[in-house]
């Protein structure tokens, strides 16, 4: 193997490794070999196999449902994860005979409860699920719409060709809901501008690793693409140009799509620091900055002692939890000494917030119920050991810098963090709600965002979703390398994990 | 873009403001006014000098020709007949091109002219070269200064990249279809449905490339990196031994068997009639002894040359075997390093390629040893692409210097160049471009521009506004920090 300049692994042992590699047998067929990733609760399979005829096979509501053709939520999902089962397949040549007793030909969704089809998801969706996979009707049982997406993904991870080309599924009762309910990743667009496409993109690739919140750092220093309706000159002013701009359009369009993925989208307005953009368009924002007595030319962060300032943020805060849908808003507070007030005036506009660690660290009161995002390395441990002590909810992304890009293979790193390695008693461990793989775009934007961002998230994804005890490296790399694969075939440039092919090497 | 009221302004600039900001890599030597002349895209016109030797019907310039007008123009129809409401005086409609030598048909070769001269100015619109390989890179350039106000194996070609070092096959996967050993390609690719190249597509790649200026440098390395060679061609590979008994595992190619040695001649026969260029690049790297000491053949063998306990003498056996084999095909060779490092006996026109950082000496220590022994060498070791790292690291790139090392100048001129390398154990189409461009953008300058020119501001202007520019080629070149271009890449 090419280990050229890397002392990494020797070349015997490498050797060793080629040979077993060499004599498995192709991907294709593997039986039995589960490609599910993230791993369910509960998984139990049998050798015994159905068949699914694209021509003959479809999704529907059962007649106890409380969801029914009129929840879009479901019937877009159908269409969807058909497309991605049988990859555009042409069916109107006819189809294979296929034995009635191994035919599968039908899903049926079952959703128990209210179904909150028209509701946005939140931090207290049910995402849990129930699968029975058996002909000639498989099951697919959730308490909200939620859930039923999460099994939609996992029915279509289990659904593979045959040599013969027969779309296959073994006999299965899985039983699924995510170990932590926020499982985030974080977008920045104003390093670099992601065209909506990307963003979508994006979307589709976290709805196949089970992420539910799509944590949009929408504006910083160097660009503000957020066209304000309230405030036309922050964008006129402060976007690379004006062809680099999220108009009302395009944010609508991005809530949607992740609503119908069962993805929360969660704005990050930062400030009062990471704010140089911001003043380009609202003059007397920004605090001049001086040299002796004399005005220097530069500007600080957000001047706390204007009323000015106090009347702008109001409104801008108004619009935002308008345009907005999510009970969360994240604040930002990194990097530079935060006003607490506005904490208070999120609260009034029945928001809840979100705030980077420094709020907490500079020893910021906070309003109990305030998420801390931990993002600083060293001992991020023991942060989150005193701000889970301190009462607050937290959100872990120190480890998952996936900006921060290395040589070789560098998602077991990720996907060997322990949220929970640190001491607290059970309510404080209850107090991570989760976390968030970071790709910050200081040197990222459409060209290489996706093959950095997949797969070494999808790393992420299952710690965050599946149990404590999923950890073995071995069965990981086995699944998330066929994982990788089918994300390519649906589109997702994902990159490679190591050495290897996929059938389907996709149109990149 | 309104079709009608297409207007480019060809811009010469001052060498440091605005527009030359737009040359990548720098020219040896350029002048320039703050004169401007206007394009019209349907009057424009790349036309052959009365006098050049390559006129109409020169493949390699008619399809530049197109290329570039594609590029600078879109596809604007220039067949639509227009009127044109004002005569300016400043209008240049034509770029002529003389080519003094003749020859149009042939392939770019190490020994290959690249120089060429561009002139415009009120008298003449003049692209002059030796050769057409040198008019292309001429083209490049033009291309370049044309400033348009907003509405593959090409980007090495944009970055007058002339080689394309292609590894084709290594333990992992062996896809190249071989008419002589089928079998090969059929148990040794990924998939031979569908993981190979075939004859067509290695003849597609190398004419392509042609067409750019482009050698194409096949590489077969062996005795190391053969892995999958073995399904295909039973009793190739050395068979490990623990013990007294065979592991099942296997190692290098077996340098102990006559078989071997017709195997690679007939292999190599193939291979030097498929691939036009005049070097072939025979690897020889990381040759693990560790199996070849296990097999009592071997063993046996050593004891029968009188090698002692010295492997490097079976390794040197083989590779000079081998050399001797391919130099009778008309060939020339280029190996890494390790052939040079272990004392191989190879002929004095070899040309050695240093990819060790460190071992056994830095890589600025090697050059002096390689050049002061009289081979020629090329540069990699700094130049591994394929290392990423956090950060804008095109600027360690941009910063190598090949001749900073001590000897004489006879020496230095044995450095004939170096290559980036993108490796592709973590890397397939899903990244290639991104994690290439525009870092390799850094090593091109480096290869082709004046020693002189090395100021990373000048360079970093110039390099981002380049990557905007390969992205509106269609080239999915990643950022090199924040900021932005005009046009972003859209997925589709």
């Amino acid at each position: 193997m090419e280990q050229r300049g890397l002392a990494r692994l020797r070349l015997p042992g490498l050797l060793a490794l080629l040979a077993a590699l060499a004599a498995r047998t192709p991907r294709v067929s593997a039986s039995g070999d589960l490609n599910l990733w993230p791993l369910p609760v509960s998984l139990k399979t049998t050798p015994r196999l159905f068949y699914l005829s694209p021509g003959n096979f479809f999704f529907g509501h059962s007649p106890t449902s409380k969801a029914g053709p009129s929840c879009a939520v479901l019937q877009e999902a159908f269409r969807r994860y058909y497309d991605y089962i049988f990859g555009f397949y042409k069916w109107h040549h006819g189809h294979n005979k296929i034995p009635s007793e191994m035919e599968l030909q039908k899903l049926e969704v079952s959703v128990i409860m209210d179904p909150e089809c028209d509701s946005f998801p939140s931090i207290t969706s049910d995402e849990s699920y129930t699968l029975l996979v058996k002909g000639p009707v498989a099951t697919l049982t959730a308490n909200r719409v939620w859930g039923v997406l999460r099994g939609l993904e996992t029915f279509s991870q289990l659904i593979y060709q045959d040599s013969y080309g027969t779309f296959t599924a073994n006999e299965s009762n899985i039983v699924d809901s995510p170990r932590f309910p926020h499982r985030g990743i974080l977008i920045d667009t104003s390093r670099h501008f992601l065209p909506v496409k990307t963003i979508l993109k994006t979307l589709d690739a976290m709805a196949f690793n089970k992420f539910n919140v799509l944590h949009w750092h929408i504006v910083d220093d160097q660009s503000f693409p957020y066209q304000s309706i309230s405030f036309p000159e922050l964008s006129n002013k402060g976007s690379y140009s004006l062809s680099h701009v999220y108009t009302p359009n395009d944010v609508r369009t991005v809530i949607e799509y992740a609503r119908l993925r069962g993805i929360r989208v969660l704005p990050e307005f930062d400030s009062p620091g990471h704010t140089e953009s911001w003043g380009k368009g609202q003059k007397d924002l920004l605090t001049p900055c001086y040299h002796a007595r004399e005005p220097s030319g530069t500007f600080g962060p957000i001047n706390p002692i204007l009323n000015s300032t106090y009347s702008f943020l109001s409104k801008l805060f108004k619009e935002i939890s308008t345009v907005f849908p999510d009970e969360f808003i994240h604040l930002g507070g990194d990097e530079v000494n935060f006003n607490c007030w506005v904490l208070d005036m999120i609260s009034t506009m029945k928001k809840r917030s979100i705030v980077w660690q420094e709020v907490y660290d500079d020893e910021g009161k906070l309003l109990p119920g305030t998420v801390v995002q931990v993002w600083k390395m060293g001992d991020f441990y023991k942060e989150l050991e005193n701000i889970t002590a301190a009462g607050f909810p937290v959100i872990i992304s120190a480890p998952w810098y996936l900006d921060v890009i290395n040589y070789g293979q560098d998602w077991r790193q990720y996907y060997s963090v322990k949220p929970l390695n640190f001491a607290g008693t059970p309510e404080q461990k209850q107090l991570v709600i989760g976390g968030e793989a970071c790709i910050w775009g200081e040197y990222v934007d459409a060209t290489n965002l996706t093959p950095r961002l997949w797969p070494r998230a999808s790393a992420v994804g299952e710690r965050l979703w599946s149990p404590q005890e999923v950890t073995d490296l071995d069965d990981a790399y086995r699944r998330l390398t066929r994982h990788r694969c089918r994300m390519v075939r649906r589109g997702i440039a994902a990159q490679p994990l190591f050495t290897g092919y996929c059938e389907h090497e996709g149109r990149m | 873009m309104a079709g009608s009221t297409l207007r480019f302004s060809l811009l010469l600039a001052a060498a440091f403001a605005g527009r030359a900001t737009a040359l990548w890599p720098w020219p040896q030597y350029i002048q320039t006014s703050e004169l401007r002349y206007t394009i019209f895209p349907q009057s424009f016109q790349f036309q052959y000098h009365l006098s050049s030797a390559a006129q109409v019907g020169c493949s390699v310039l008619d399809e530049a020709f197109q290329r570039y007008r594609d590029l600078l123009f879109g596809s604007v129809a220039f067949r639509f007949p227009h009127p044109i409401e004002k005569r300016h005086t400043s209008e240049k409609n034509s770029l002529v091109v003389l080519v003094v030598t003749p020859g149009c048909d042939q392939f770019p070769s190490l020994g290959s002219v690249e120089n060429y001269t561009l002139t415009i100015n009120d008298e003449q619109s003049l692209l002059l070269s030796e050769t057409v390989w040198g008019a292309l890179r001429g083209l490049e350039t033009f291309s370049q200064l044309i400033w348009r106000s907003p509405e593959g194996t090409d980007v090495m070609a944009y970055n007058k990249f002339n080689v394309f070092h292609w590894h084709l096959v290594d333990d992992s996967s062996f896809p190249y279809e071989s008419f002589t050993f089928p079998e090969l390609t059929k148990k040794g690719s990924y998939n031979p449905a569908t993981h190979i190249y075939t004859a067509q597509d290695v003849k597609e790649v190398i004419e392509y490339a042609r067409l750019r200026g482009i050698r194409v440098l096949a590489e077969f390395d062996t005795p190391g990196h053969t892995l999958s060679w073995g399904p295909g061609v039973p009793g190739l590979l050395t068979p490990c031994y623990s013990g007294s008994h065979p592991s099942g595992t296997f190692g290098p190619v077996n340098p102990a068997l006559n078989n071997t040695y017709e195997f690679m001649s007939t292999f190599f026969l193939e291979i030097s009639t498929v691939f036009p260029d005049f070097y072939l690049h025979l690897g020889g790297d990381e040759v693990d002894f560790t199996c070849w000491k296990s097999n009592p053949d071997i063993q046996a063998f050593m004891k029968k040359k009188g090698f002692g306990d010295d492997f490097k003498k079976l390794e040197s056996f083989y590779i000079q075997t081998l050399l001797d084999i391919v130099s009778a095909y008309g060939k020339g060779y280029v190996v890494w390093q390790e052939v040079f490092d272990n004392k191989v006996k190879v002929r004095p026109d070899t040309i050695i390629q240093v990819w060790r950082e460190e071992i056994p000496v830095k890589y600025v220590k090697e050059l002096a040893l390689v050049t002061r022994a009289g081979f020629r060498a090329l540069l990699s070791a700094p130049w591994y692409l394929n290392h990423i790292t956090y950060g804008p690291d095109w600027k360690e790139i941009y910063l190598v210097e090949p001749l900073a090392f001590e000897g004489s100048p006879e020496q230095k001129a044995l450095v004939i160049g170096g290559e980036a390398c993108m490796w592709g154990e973590y890397v397939d189409s899903t990244n290639l471009v991104p994690r290439l461009w525009p870092r390799a953008g850094a090593v091109a300058e480096r290869l082709w521009s004046n020693k002189m020119v090395s100021n990373l501001d000048f360079a970093f202007k110039r390099l981002a506004h380049f990557r905007c520019e390969l992205l509106r080629r269609g080239v999915q070149a990643q950022p090199l920090s924040v900021g932005y271009c005009d046009m972003e890449f859209e997925q589709t």
